[in-house]
């Protein structure tokens, strides 16, 4: 489906024009309406629509998970921040030259590998119930804090990834060019690799940046009142799941747009390199 | 040193100064292929030098071993009476007077024409941004570049591409510049401009060591001609001792196929001579 209309987009023109458009606004319009009168059909619908779709619970509770989904939102804006320095920096320690930084590059190569390779819950768990309960002094004890510090942490490790893929495909006579100007090696990577690679790994870093956004409910398990643990608050008493999915709503209204922007820049690359290639 | 200066003129007429590089057995392995197996060439200033042989002689090794882009195994290279390949050499410092123009451009893609240019004079020599543009503008204008500056290198023509790689490297005001078959990826039209703006820089007395592949621009530009074959320099000279009686096997060898390849580009005919001077 995606990389059909991705071909159609880029063949896209006048053979098909406006004639295809209605064909399948058509085809879909009627597509949708057959689904939707075969669910609301169906066995069971009455309860299924008053367990999940509750209209009395979903504007009740609306307000509450609304406000409670700001964290969620803070969370990612922070932690975001980070996780594209930290990644960064993870990427840059990983691709250091020469046998003097062996242990620096074991140690990105470790944490990479670790971070990459535990489940996200169980380092929010360590880190958000682990770190305050030593009650060392001056540790801080707010679950915003070790939830969003889990999240930079775990998502340093992807993101570094990413980085080094994009470091790597910049072609090694560009730091010979850059090099052969007087330019030292750092100076080569901050003016000339890096701005390259950041551009083309746009795309798979939003990707990364979807799950980090998803990946905040998960604070909510360490009692963090963030949307998923509002819902919860809202769906037990009135044992209605309508919370979770005003909650999964919130999440989409956000995770959608960024998906169909990371497509559109996926298309648009690809065009301009159809475009490019002579 | 003083004795030196201006006791030496080339074949194209122009007096050399001092000494301005100096290779002493360089020797060059990748792996287990020897690719310079002990060279030994001195180039003086405002002297052009055409590096001439087959692909893998080692003409792009040489060059880049001067400019430290690979370090080399043995022997030593002394730039301007500095032993540059001396261990705990600053090679930063070393390659901001040394320019270096590759055969596939290498300009960055990221930036415009004015930015490629300006960033080395901007971060290296540290120069006001306002200089190095004006400084960097006034180039462009003499290589007929001008209004190219605020444009992306995948806008430009093959050949305008090389010339601003021959402007970024000239931004740095080198001492020496070193041109690596830096028209071996240009379409036959575009050779000539490319061409053009180095016997510019010849006649204003640029020391250059040329690899090329175009034997009639060697043969109208250089001062001294020097044969690589299978990494040894095996035989050097003006070029019209090289040209017209080489005295090696190897190089008539060479010369023959060159020309029955239609390469050789004398006079009017071909990229290489055209509008020679």
């Amino acid at each position: 489906m995606p990389s059909g209309s991705r071909r159609s987009r880029l063949l896209g023109g006048s053979d098909t024009g406006s004639r295809g458009v209605l064909v399948s606004v058509i085809s879909t319009l009627l597509f949708l309406v057959l689904v939707g009168f075969l669910i609301v059909n169906s066995p069971g619908w009455d309860e299924f629509q008053s367990f999940f779709f509750d209209p009395e619970v979903f504007a009740s509770s609306w307000p509450k998970i609304v406000r409670a989904f700001w964290i969620n939102i803070q969370m990612f804006l922070v932690a975001e921040v980070f996780v594209l320095i930290f990644g960064l920096l993870l990427a840059l320690m990983r691709s250091l030259p020469g046998p003097v930084f062996t242990p620096i590059r074991g140690l990105a190569i470790v944490y990479v590998d670790v971070m990459r390779g535990l489940p996200a819950i169980l380092v929010v768990y360590i880190l958000g119930f682990g770190m305050p309960g030593l009650g060392i002094e001056g540790m801080p004890t707010d679950e915003f804090f070790w939830g969003t510090l889990s999240l930079v942490l775990l998502y340093s490790a992807y993101v570094s990834e990413v980085y080094r893929a994009g470091i790597n495909s910049v072609h090694p006579s560009q730091e010979a060019a850059a090099r052969s100007l007087g330019l030292s090696r750092f100076g080569a990577l901050r003016y000339v690799v890096v701005p390259q690679a950041v551009r083309r790994v746009i795309p798979p870093l939003l990707n990364d940046f979807i799950g980090l956004q998803k990946d905040t409910a998960l604070v909510g398990l360490l009692g963090l009142v963030e949307a998923f643990r509002r819902a919860d608050m809202e769906a037990a008493p009135a044992f209605n799941f309508t919370p979770y999915v005003v909650t999964a709503l919130l999440f989409l209204a956000l995770t959608i747009p960024l998906s169909r922007f990371v497509d559109w820049l996926v298309v648009r690359d690809q065009r301009r390199q159809l475009a490019g290639a002579r | 040193m003083s004795a030196v200066t201006g006791r030496v003129v080339g074949a194209s007429g122009r007096r050399f100064g001092a000494e301005a590089v100096r290779i002493e057995g360089l020797r060059k392995s990748f792996g287990e292929l020897e690719v310079l197996k002990g060279i030994d060439l001195v180039v003086h200033e405002h002297e052009v030098v055409c590096l001439i042989g087959a692909s893998g002689s080692g003409k792009s090794t040489l060059l880049r071993c001067v400019n430290l882009l690979e370090p080399i195994d043995a022997g030593r290279v002394v730039v301007e009476g500095e032993e540059i390949t001396a261990r705990g050499t600053n090679v930063d410092r070393i390659r901001r007077r040394i320019g270096i123009v590759f055969q596939a451009y290498n300009l960055f893609p990221h930036m415009s024409v004015l930015a490629n240019i300006t960033l080395a004079p901007r971060k290296v020599l540290k120069l006001p941004g306002k200089q190095a543009e004006r400084e960097a503008r006034d180039l462009l204008e003499r290589f007929g570049l001008a209004e190219k500056a605020d444009q992306y290198p995948d806008r430009l023509s093959g050949g305008q591409q090389q010339r601003v790689a021959i402007v970024r490297a000239l931004a740095m005001k080198p001492d020496l510049l070193l041109l690596d078959e830096i028209t071996s990826a240009l379409d036959p039209e575009l050779v000539a401009e490319v061409l053009d703006v180095i016997r510019g820089l010849a006649e204003q007395g640029m020391t250059m060591i040329i690899a090329t592949h175009e034997m009639g621009f060697a043969r109208d530009i250089a001062d001294r001609v020097c044969f690589l074959d299978q990494g040894q320099l095996l035989e050097e000279g003006p070029p019209a001792d090289i040209f017209g009686n080489p005295q090696q096997a190897r190089t008539r060898q060479f010369l023959d196929r060159v020309i029955s390849a239609g390469r050789m580009g004398g006079g009017a005919s071909g990229g290489g001579g055209a509008s020679g001077g």
